[in-house]
């Protein structure tokens, strides 16, 4: 009997308790003729005895298979084919996992003739392991499921307890986005520990060459001055891509919540909101193959001199257009929260409609424009593909928009693809760039929230 | 200025049949009714604000000193400069006092140097009666002030671009009884500079500051007259029901 089948077993052993527990519960409101003898309905008694078989089994379950491998090793290791075994903690150690998934099936033929000996005793502790824990789990489904049947009785509060349980189960779901959240961030912590321990965060943070493949001296690790990918960030993210997207999205939203007719409108919101749903690879295409050769082409015909086929703005500017849909869909918000009797007021003094929105739409709804633009600038500076696609490799630290220029993001993905190690500084070099980018972004999207939520208040 | 046999439409709906009335510039001029009765519609009709609302349709013949202000010729935004509006709900701008004060003089040029803008705003506000309770703090928001004090600087706000009609659409409804008192006192002070146009729910109000009254009934004008008769010695009995508050 496998993993799955137990679960699934377990799961219909729920099902049956949920009907045996209805049942006896009907028996209640049918012997009990008085009004509100029985405290909730048939339908609670039944999912807290179904609670009670199937929960404790599940959570035991989980507990097992998280400690059962240290054990199954353990019961292994006490065999004496354990003891040819060599001392030092590595070759121990792959000799161990190898002969562990060839007993669990997942490999077939040993490379280390030592792991094929190892194979028996771990069979061995993997079945008795697996055996012990399902006899337990099934004890537990019967056990505490009839606990939870004696439990039921006309005046049990079954309805309360199973909204608590509601509670506990929507509580567990949303702690996972937190806990994946924060995991997330110690993985980084911990990975950056490791570069930092090899690079001077100094030399990363303020260094001004970027060369990774550079492969140092004992102590001298060099070409880890991450400034030029800062800036090749801030400069295609947070000011070209800005530069597109900030006049032409608040434009366009002026437009369609001020000027456009209602049919216009309906027509034409949902199509600017396609432009944040199509797939950053396709903008990446289009800033590859057609954006950035047009820029080159017009560069070079004017003259000006380093034009790459890779540049900058490039990937600004469709990063901007990208972007656009962000910045008009929160200036369109915060533009039409602005009370109505705002502009009536102003269109009463004899203003017109494009001076009601410069001198009192906008600077009314600037601050949650500010938040919109934040938040679009910290997905500009985490976006990836179009800047792989269309931004290049070379670490730049130019002004020149028509020049190459790389960021942070496309520098991890070129770290951690391929062949690479894990105890380079080349590769954990990835890390740090990516707590650098997780911080500043983690910072300005908190900064862009709270601007939003204060402007929402001062209107209510 | 004068109303020839207006209507208004929202779509297929009209909300005022056939309404003619004659706004005489150096009287208060009250228009109450039951709600929905067409009366704050009508008000809009007069400065044209009803041009925000895409639905609405307005025929008939508005004029202000002879000209036609639904005409192909007349400018919207001159004529909100004329006719100015005080709305339900204080609505100063989420600006400084002065600024407040300010806006409408700036978008129509009427200050050409600093010192003429600053002689307006003080003027205003000494003519809205608030410049004592704010000559120390005209950098503070607008929005700050208390509810009567709102209420006072959109009037002070609406007569800084000098018009020559003030509309004021049920100025005192959001407004406790004394802030009430000091704008009902404004109105009687402002008399006889402005032509002024109130819509009220409040029929004492209307007998208070008004010398000349319009009942409106079902987007229809039941009566109009001097105010002393139309609360004394109504013609019509839908009038006398009215105000004796028989319904509404």
């Amino acid at each position: 009997m496998t993993g799955s089948i137990l679960f699934m077993l377990i799961i219909v052993l729920g099902g049956i308790a949920w009907f045996f527990g209805r049942v006896k519960a009907s028996r209640f409101s049918a012997d009990n003729k008085k009004r509100r003898a029985v405290h909730s309905l048939p339908n609670y008694h039944g999912w807290y005895v179904a609670l009670w078989t199937i929960g404790p089994a599940l959570l035991f379950l989980m507990i097992w298979n998280t400690a059962s491998p240290a054990l199954i090793t353990d019961a292994a290791l006490t065999s004496p084919a354990a003891e040819q075994l060599p001392q030092d903690p590595f070759a121990r150690g792959a000799i161990l996992a190898e002969a562990r998934s060839i007993a669990s099936g997942q490999q077939v033929q040993a490379f280390n003739p030592l792991s094929q000996s190892m194979v028996e005793p771990y069979r061995t502790a993997i079945s008795y392991y697996r055996t012990l824990g399902m006899v337990a789990a099934l004890l537990l489904v019967f056990a505490c499921g009839a606990f939870g049947w004696l439990r039921l009785k006309p005046e049990l509060r079954a309805r309360t307890k199973i909204e608590r349980a509601t509670m506990v189960l929507l509580l567990f779901a949303s702690l996972i986005a937190t806990i994946t959240t924060i995991g997330i961030f110690v993985s980084l912590i911990f990975e950056s520990a490791r570069f930092f321990s090899m690079v001077s965060p100094i030399d990363f943070l303020f260094g001004t060459e970027w060369n990774p493949k550079a492969v140092a001296g004992p102590r001298g690790e060099t070409g880890f001055g991450a400034i030029p990918l800062f800036w090749g960030t801030v400069f295609i993210g947070a000011i070209i891509a800005m530069i597109v997207a900030i006049p032409l999205g608040l434009m366009s939203a002026i437009y369609l919540t001020q000027y456009a007719p209602p049919n216009f409108r309906a027509w034409m919101k949902p199509i600017l909101e396609v432009l944040a749903g199509v797939p950053t690879v396709v903008y990446g295409y289009f800033a590859a193959l057609t954006v950035a050769p047009a820029l080159r082409d017009f560069a070079v015909s004017i003259g000006i001199s380093g034009a790459s086929s890779e540049s900058a703005l490039a990937a600004g500017v469709v990063m901007g257009i990208m972007i656009i849909p962000f910045v008009s869909s929160m200036a369109d918000d915060s533009i039409a929260a602005v009370p109505s009797a705002m502009r009536d007021g102003s269109l009463a003094m004899g203003a017109t409609k494009s001076e009601t929105i410069k001198k009192v739409l906008i600077p009314a709804a600037l601050p949650g424009v500010v938040g919109g633009v934040l938040l679009a600038v910290s997905r500009a500076i985490g976006e990836t593909m179009i800047v792989v696609m269309a931004a290049g490799l070379a670490a730049n630290m130019t002004a020149n928009p028509f020049s190459s220029v790389t960021t942070v993001t496309t520098q991890i993905v070129k770290l951690l693809t391929g062949d690479q190690e894990f105890d380079s500084p080349k590769t954990l070099a990835a890390f740090a760039l990516g707590l650098v980018l997780f911080i500043v972004t983690l910072l300005l999207n908190l900064i862009a929230l709270r601007v939003v939520k204060k402007y929402r208040e001062a209107y209510e | 200025m004068t109303t020839r046999n207006v209507d208004v439409f929202y779509g297929e709906k009209q909300a005022i049949k056939d309404v003619s009335i004659d706004v005489t510039m150096d009287n208060v001029t009250a228009f109450i009714g039951p709600s929905g009765c067409g009366k704050s519609t009508f008000l809009r009709c007069l400065n044209r604000m009803n041009d925000t609302i895409p639905i609405a349709r307005v025929t008939g013949d508005i004029t202000l000193e002879g000209e036609d202000i639904y005409a192909p010729k007349m400018d919207v935004v001159q004529l909100r400069a004329r006719v100015g509006m005080v709305f339900q709900k204080p609505n100063p701008f989420p600006k400084s006092i002065y600024d407040n004060i300010a806006y409408g003089p700036r978008i129509h040029g009427l200050a050409s140097s600093k010192d003429e803008l600053d002689n307006i705003v003080e003027t205003s506000l000494q003519r809205a009666g608030l410049w004592g309770e704010v000559q120390d703090r005209l950098q503070d928001s607008g929005t700050a002030l208390s509810g009567g004090q709102q209420q006072r600087l959109c009037i002070a706000r609406a007569i800084a671009v000098d018009p020559e009609v003030i509309l004021m659409d049920e100025p005192c409804s959001a407004l406790d009884p004394i802030a009430t008192a000091k704008i009902e006192e404004l109105i009687h002070e402002l008399r006889g500079k402005y032509a002024i146009v109130i819509v009220t729910h409040n029929m004492q109000q209307a007998a208070r500051v008004s010398q000349r009254t319009a009942f409106f009934h079902l987007g229809t004008l039941v009566e109009y007259g001097v105010t002393s008769d139309i609360f004394t010695n109504p013609t019509e009995e839908k009038t006398r029901d009215y105000i004796t508050g028989r319904y509404g």
